[in-house]
């Protein structure tokens, strides 16, 4: 079904959505996504995994407009990404955050970097002030504003990364690979708050990767393949087939691995299980 | 012949207000062909561990001792430790791949005949192909190339003791295994240290285990004993728990008791979870 | 390992000269700058340390912070003395060495040249010791924003300090990871003649360029993607401005200091 370019009149079903979208670097360079679409609604936590290679930055960057398709469109809540004139608003509407945090981190002291968006978006100063406040208490850095960024950890500039574009007040937010630098509680700290930012915060949230750690607690999984679309579904389907795994140059973590050595011998352990406990509830209830 | 960390200490800024411990007492000794894995929250000083084995950094208290000579200054034998820290990729500076390799043994005095050699077959060892890879500028590699390139970089210097810091961190499934093969050619010849927060991708393969935790040994010794002690650790938080060892310990300490030590093997520990269910004085549901 | 480094030198701390206005305290160094090229004798210089000494002891920060910037300027005091002291075989001199000569109306110029090298120094670090970076460059951005009449981007010279600002820490920690990294790697930096030594510093300055401009980039982006499309129009969480309490000072302050300068 064909979405209006502009919505003139009446409310746009809010949603980002890639229709046919295909995307070269350069005129002659092989295509970095061929013939991608899919959807993303609020209150979603979709995954996106591949190999590095396989398209999965470059679709991250067509959600918020910082690429334009090469062919197919890309619709923000109605909006065309390759019309300049509403890049603006794509930009309000969708945050990022990128893989490493001192990329993206401008500001002096905490509190200043989290309101440099709202400051763009040229709010005033008591309006910017309560933004923070919530941007910051949401990703848990409540009680650091006057701290110098490069004192913090890995996992707290993420964090603050992640406060930055909240401070937007944005439907959608977009992480592209958000746990690569990060040591393991650092990992699970951020993962936690892209589920609890689609889940109970009502956000559209798409999360780039090429780990399977975020691949089970999300509603969607679309794995990426040299560009091409391979799979998009439930994260059972694909955490469960070992061919589709390889294919998409992913591995099984080892208590993924477990459990699917448990349905080997005939016990009823779920596909995506994450963790320890989802395994030995599974099979002592 | 060993790499000998003797009750060694590390103290920054020594006497003023910003003094710190970073390693207060700990000793290790590491043989060729040995593989030591170390493992300790953020902050544990495990960096600060490598370091100081390099001769990097020098120690306040013990002493570091390579095959009998000093690890730093006028009696140090230079090159006989090798440190490849994290990111090592964003370290790259001249035009071919070749060259950045051969700029270790250069500096070892090694003519630049030799030191093309040393680079080739070091490329060779971390499984990039010489002839394709030695003129391709560095920063034209992808992640899993560019990190093993690097890790060249250091083998090429023909080190008897390997240190590495991190060397998984950030590469996909495939850039991880070709990591983990180049450090396994390393260790026919060399001692290994590995500091890694990926334990479960090394720990099947170590000799032996060092956790630090504020500095200080929290346990050392083989990989059967640190299962044993697997408990304290993660509760004190010095490594995440392993999910497979941990679902073994889950299963009992809800009273089903699977039969066996605890293991990182998953067929092993799905063969003991699938016995303990089948068993009927397990309570299986 | 963190490095307990500040942005600059400045010094937190709750007094007058702190809650001054920036662009009030930017101002009042101008006219300190001024009024110490306008004085002729020892006695303004004497006025003004004076001053130096008494803005140190309001302002509540450490001497030795104030003292800490010579350092950079002491081999140009030195030389300054020596310069203007020494003379070729002139006919009166206070101590000959050789043909050269201390002459005593030279020593009296050069002790004067350095004495407001010294001065200019200290009253300038009481600037930056006593305003925060993000303060500071908002200041700036104050007292140039007549320039932006005659099209000068003020906005975004601001902005570009503030990050500059922002990196200084991150780019000596990555420089000093990298200088470790390649001493690993068996390079040595303080081996050999000068020329030599600049040449070792190659493996260290290629990466770190390299990785401020790949990081530039990388940084452009994440900024236009929370709508970032130059100064205009962007409003501030703090919008500073100045009080009638900053102007007073201000005014008052400069007017006695170019006072100074003109009659002493």
């Amino acid at each position: 079904m064909r979405r209006p370019s502009r919505c003139m009149k009446g409310p746009c079903t809010p949603v980002i959505s890639f229709e046919s979208v295909g995307f070269r670097y350069r005129g002659d360079a092989p295509l970095a996504l061929d013939d991608v679409s899919l959807s993303l609604e609020p209150g979603e936590l979709v995954a996106v995994v591949g190999a590095n290679g396989s398209g999965k930055s470059t679709l991250a960057r067509l959600c918020d407009g910082l690429l334009a398709p090469t062919s197919g469109r890309v619709l923000v809540d109605g909006l065309d990404t390759s019309d300049p004139a509403s890049l603006w608003q794509v930009r309000s509407t969708v945050g990022m955050v990128f893989q490493d945090p001192d990329d993206q981190i401008v500001g002096t002291v905490v509190e200043e970097d989290c309101a440099f968006g709202p400051e763009n978006l040229g709010l005033p100063g008591p309006e910017i002030r309560e933004r923070v406040d919530a941007a910051l208490a949401a990703v848990g850095l409540d009680g650091l504003e006057r701290r110098e960024p490069h004192l913090l950890s890995e996992g707290q500039k993420q964090r603050l990364a992640v406060a930055g574009a909240l401070a937007m007040r944005p439907r959608y937010l977009v992480f592209d690979e958000p746990t690569a630098m990060l040591d393991p509680a650092g990992r699970r700290s951020v993962l936690e708050i892209t589920e609890r930012l689609a889940h109970d915060d009502g956000h559209g949230v798409l999360v780039v990767s090429h780990d399977t750690a975020g691949v089970s607690r999300a509603d969607r999984v679309i794995g990426l393949v040299a560009g091409r679309m391979v799979f998009d579904g439930a994260p059972d389907g694909l955490l469960g087939d070992p061919a589709l795994l390889e294919r998409v140059g992913l591995s099984l973590p080892p208590v993924a691995r477990l459990a699917a050595a448990l349905r080997g011998r005939g016990l009823d352990v779920p596909v995506a299980a994450a963790d320890a406990e989802s395994v030995v509830s599974a099979l002592w209830r | 012949m060993a790499l000998t960390l003797s009750e060694i200490g590390c103290e920054y800024a020594a006497g003023t207000s910003l003094a710190s411990v970073a390693l207060g007492g700990v000793s290790l000794v590491v043989e060729p062909g040995e593989l030591v894995v170390v493992l300790g929250s953020t902050g544990a000083g495990k960096t600060t561990l490598l370091r100081a084995a390099a001769g990097l950094l020098a120690v306040s208290h013990g002493s570091v001792d390579v095959d009998g000579r000093p690890a730093s200054g006028a009696g140090a034998r230079r090159g006989a430790v090798g440190l490849v820290f994290q990111r090592p990729e964003e370290q790259f500076f001249s035009l071919s791949v070749e060259e950045d390799c051969a700029f270790g043994p250069r500096n070892l005095g090694r003519s630049s005949d030799d030191a093309r050699d040393d680079a080739r077959g070091a490329l060779a060892v971390v499984g990039l192909d010489p002839v394709v890879f030695g003129p391709r500028e560095p920063w034209s590699l992808s992640g899993g190339e560019a990190r093993r390139a690097a890790l060249a970089g250091v083998l090429a210097m023909h080190p008897r003791y390997l240190l590495l810091d991190e060397p998984t961190a950030g590469l996909d499934a495939a850039g991880r295994d070709a990591v983990c093969a180049a450090v396994e050619a390393a260790r026919a010849d060399s001692g290994v240290i590995v500091v890694t927060h990926d334990a479960e991708v090394f720990l099947g393969s170590a000799d032996r285990v060092l956790v630090l935790r504020e500095g200080h040994t929290a346990f050392l010794g083989d990989v059967p004993s640190l299962l044993i002690a697997l408990p304290g650790l993660v509760a004190a938080g010095d490594m995440e728990p392993p999910e497979v060892p941990r679902a073994l310990m889950l299963a009992r300490t809800r009273g089903f008791a699977p039969e066996g030590e605890l293991t990182f093997d998953v067929e092993a520990a799905a063969d003991m979870l699938a016995a303990a269910w089948h068993d009927p004085r397990g309570g299986a549901k | 390992m963190k490095r307990i480094t500040g942005i600059g030198q400045y010094v937190p701390a709750d007094s007058p000269v702190h809650r001054l206005d920036a662009a009030a305290k930017i101002g009042v160094v101008a006219a300190f700058t001024v009024s110490l090229f306008l004085v002729r004798g020892f006695a303004g210089l004497a006025l003004l340390a004076a001053v130096v000494v008494a803005m140190t002891a309001v302002s509540r920060v450490p001497a030795r912070a104030v003292v800490r910037g010579l350092r950079a300027v002491a081999v140009i005091m030195v030389f300054t003395i020596v310069a203007n002291a020494l003379r070729w075989q002139p006919p009166e001199a206070l101590v000959r060495l050789g043909p050269l000569a201390v002459d005593g109306v030279g020593l009296r110029a050069g002790v004067f040249f350095a004495v407001r090298i010294m001065l200019l120094v200290t009253g300038t670090s009481l600037l930056t010791l006593t305003t925060s970076p993000v303060q500071l460059a908002g200041g700036i951005e104050r007292v140039l924003a007549p320039l932006k009449l005659v099209r000068i981007p003020v906005g975004d010279l601001a902005m570009t300090l503030t990050i500059a600002l922002r990196f200084i820490p991150t780019t000596a920690e990555e420089a000093e990871r990298i200088m470790t990294a390649q001493q690993a790697r068996g390079a040595s930096f303080d081996a050999g003649g000068p020329i030599a030594r600049a040449r070792a510093y190659a493996p260290v300055l290629v990466p770190l360029f390299f990785q401020l401009f790949r990081r530039a980039d990388a940084l452009a982006t994440a900024m236009e993607a929370r709508c970032y499309r130059g100064s205009e129009g962007r409003t501030r969480l703090v919008e500073a401005r100045m009080r009638p309490v900053d102007w007073a000072t201000m005014l008052v302050a400069g007017t006695l200091l170019i006072a100074a300068g003109v009659l002493l």
